[in-house]
């Protein structure tokens, strides 16, 4: 194992193993991008790389009746924004309590939003069904927006609860003696210095709200609110004997570029405001 | 510039622990008053009283006569210097200077003025554009204190300003943080546990232990004249050493000897007739090696001889740790919460005793040698109590 040992040995060996780890989590996806890629006539050729590259898939996609994958896609993207936005901001707030605050039922509160994360959804589908039937949020954004809200919240306090719990509240009492007010310690001092924490949150938050499958296949029934993972069940062949297996690939790869584009996007704010600077030492 | 008076201000938590007992101090303009004492001893907490971080339970705290005892801290007009200097990171240095000014809402043409003349007494002209994590600790430091004077305020709060800085840099500091407070004429209250800093700095030091003011005056005050066994083990460095002894006809018997009692101490303790038991305290440095004293001087102080156990040769003078032959040891919460501060009942070394001797000594470690100490200056504490037999106030 001397080769190991040496600096060159071990950077080869370390690229090696990031390879396979890369090669291993991407191959599906690649797998899907080929497909979505590939012609119909050509979709079993069994063949990695598609022999001619074709758009077929996504015209037809996009061409088809909007409520096939457009409305969806709309769907998707005003949801999982508006349920992010919704789940930060009050997680934000939340955790700041969390963390800086001492009140009564705060264990309780922690406990309680711990035991909704990890209460299994299958088993709250039936009486959400009833209930957004009964108050008329059935098959409308709020109808979702709602179930993703509730599920990202416990998700949010507890990723922003541990990032405010490394600020020094030293900080904060530094800024109330030179002359703010607690809003203005918050906004100016530790808003900012909680901003990665904030931004990872969203991710996460976006990430579970654009994935979901569950509440939206059974809390949606027409394109009114239904989003892309549900709306892909719905798609069909050109023939009942036929898999609509080019569309699907092609819609499975326009849903994952808003992931990437939200994780790019933000990654650069989580790792300039990771490195902004230590507080003392 | 304010006088600050804090009467009566006690603080006790929620669960019950009373963490500062009537704590009466008058501050007065301009004055430099130091907080000291071993950790837990209520320092900080009164500290941000004043601040206002914290609520006052009982007592009332003045600023220029006002009551303020409900006044949030932005509106008390007094600034803070932390001990992690609680800088902030998403600032440069010039941002973190402004930072009250803008919240004060002052124009920017007055901010920059302030801004630039603060960074020129702190010579942190050069760095105003840099982040606080590239900066030095003596720098951060330097920038925190910017950011208590950019705006004037009434008074200072300094919690442990220099703790985080190496034992160099913290001397330099020490200096320029005293020239500063002369300089600008602000009233100040420093909280430390370090002696050192209590000695030097203060126009005022204030000694507290367990929420309690223990004695409060001018360091030489403090040092002269300790109101009991706390203080004097707390003030002076290496600290005072302390003998179980018992006061009879004139004389004081303790394991240095029997030394008859000199004339300012036989006044104080005329009053108990017959024989009672003392605590005799004397500094390291009121011992000499008697074999460099002149007849004349041997004559107006005690002999003992003692056997040297380590010889610490500073150079400028020489430290010897020794024993002495003791019937009981001597027993005193006092001293016992002293020593578990400094840490020697974790050394186990508690029993030893120093003296500081000119450094022409010819005392060598493991032989007995013959010291002079100075009668005159004996400090006699009552054993159960641990007040001062001579009460100067």
């Amino acid at each position: 194992m001397a080769i190991l040992q040496s600096p060159a040995g071990k950077k080869t060996a370390w690229t090696l193993v990031d390879i396979f780890v890369i090669v291993y989590a991407l191959f599906p996806v690649l797998w899907i991008l080929s497909l979505s890629l590939k012609s119909s006539e050509t979709l079993a050729d069994k063949s990695f790389f598609p022999t001619d590259i074709s758009f077929e898939h996504y015209e037809t996609i996009f061409s088809a009746d909007v409520s096939l994958f457009i409305r969806p896609l709309i769907n998707s993207i005003g949801i999982s924004v508006i349920a992010t936005l919704i789940a930060v901001v009050f997680g934000t707030m939340a955790a700041y309590a969390i963390a800086r605050l001492d009140f009564p039922g705060k264990r309780a509160l922690v406990g309680v939003s711990l035991l909704i994360a990890m209460f299994p959804q299958i088993s709250l589908i039936s009486p959400l069904f009833e209930m957004e039937r009964a108050l008329g949020l059935f098959d409308t954004w709020p109808g979702l927006i709602l179930p993703f809200v509730t599920f990202a919240l416990p998700l949010a306090i507890y990723t922003l609860s541990a990032f405010f719990r490394e600020i020094p509240w030293e900080l904060e009492k530094a800024a109330k003696m030179d002359g703010a007010t607690p809003g203005q310690a918050f906004r100016k001092v530790i808003a900012p210095l909680a901003a990665p924490g904030v931004f990872t949150t969203a991710i996460l938050v976006f990430i579970f709200c654009w994935n979901d499958f569950l509440f939206a296949i059974s809390l949606t029934s027409t394109e009114n609110a239904r989003t892309v993972p549900a709306a892909l069940a719905f798609f069909t062949g050109a023939s009942q004997f036929e898999t609509p297996t080019g569309s699907l690939s092609a819609a499975a790869v326009i849903i994952t570029i808003p992931i990437i584009v939200f994780v790019l996007f933000f990654q650069r704010r989580i790792v300039a405001g990771l490195t902004s600077g230590a507080v003392k030492g | 510039m304010a006088e600050i008076v804090l009467d009566k201000v006690s603080k006790r938590y929620p669960d019950g622990a009373l963490a500062v007992s009537e704590v009466s101090i008058d501050i007065a303009d301009g004055e430099f008053i130091i907080l000291v004492g071993p950790s837990g001893c209520g320092k900080s907490t009164t500290l941000n009283m004043v601040a206002g971080l914290e609520d006052i339970s009982s007592g009332e705290l003045r600023i220029d006569g006002e009551r303020v005892n409900e006044k949030a801290p932005k509106d008390r007009d007094i600034a803070m210097v932390f001990q992690s200097y609680a800088l902030y990171p998403h600032m440069s240095v010039r941002e973190n200077m402004a930072f009250p000014l803008r919240l004060a809402k002052v124009d920017d043409a007055t901010v920059n003025r302030k801004v630039n003349e603060a960074a020129e007494i702190l010579d942190l002209t050069a760095h105003l554009d840099r982040k606080p994590a590239n900066l030095s600790g003596g720098q951060r430091q330097r920038v925190a204190m910017g950011r208590a004077i950019v705006r004037n305020p009434k008074a200072f709060l300094m919690d442990e300003p220099l703790s985080n800085l190496d034992a160099k840099l913290r001397v330099q500091m020490r200096t320029s943080v005293s020239k500063l407070q002369k300089q600008l004429g602000t009233t100040t209250l420093y909280v430390t546990h370090d002696q050192t800093e209590a000695m030097t700095l203060g126009d005022r030091v204030v000694v507290l232990r367990g929420g309690h003011v223990q004695q409060i005056g001018s360091p030489q005050h403090l040092y002269d004249n300790p109101a009991n066994l706390f203080v004097a083990g707390f003030i002076g460095s290496p600290s005072m050493n302390f003998f179980p002894g018992q006061i009879a006809e004139g004389s004081v018997r303790s394991p240095l000897g029997t030394v008859p009692l000199p004339d300012r101490l036989k006044d104080a303790v005329q009053a108990g007739s017959g024989q009672r038991d003392v605590i005799v305290g004397i500094r390291p440095e009121h011992f000499e090696d008697a074999s460099l004293m002149d007849d004349a001087s041997r004559e107006r102080g005690g002999l003992v001889t003692v056997k040297v156990d380590v010889l610490e040769s500073m150079g400028s003078d020489a430290y010897a740790h020794f024993t002495v032959e003791q019937s009981e040891a001597i027993e005193s919460a006092e001293l016992a919460e002293l020593a578990a501060d400094s840490g020697r009942t974790d050394t186990g070394s508690d029993t030893g005793f120093t003296a500081r001797l000119s450094a022409a000594t010819t005392a060598r470690a493991g032989e007995p040698i013959e010291l002079w100490f100075d009668t005159d200056k004996l400090q006699l504490f009552d054993p159960s109590s641990g007040k001062n037999l001579v009460s100067v106030e």
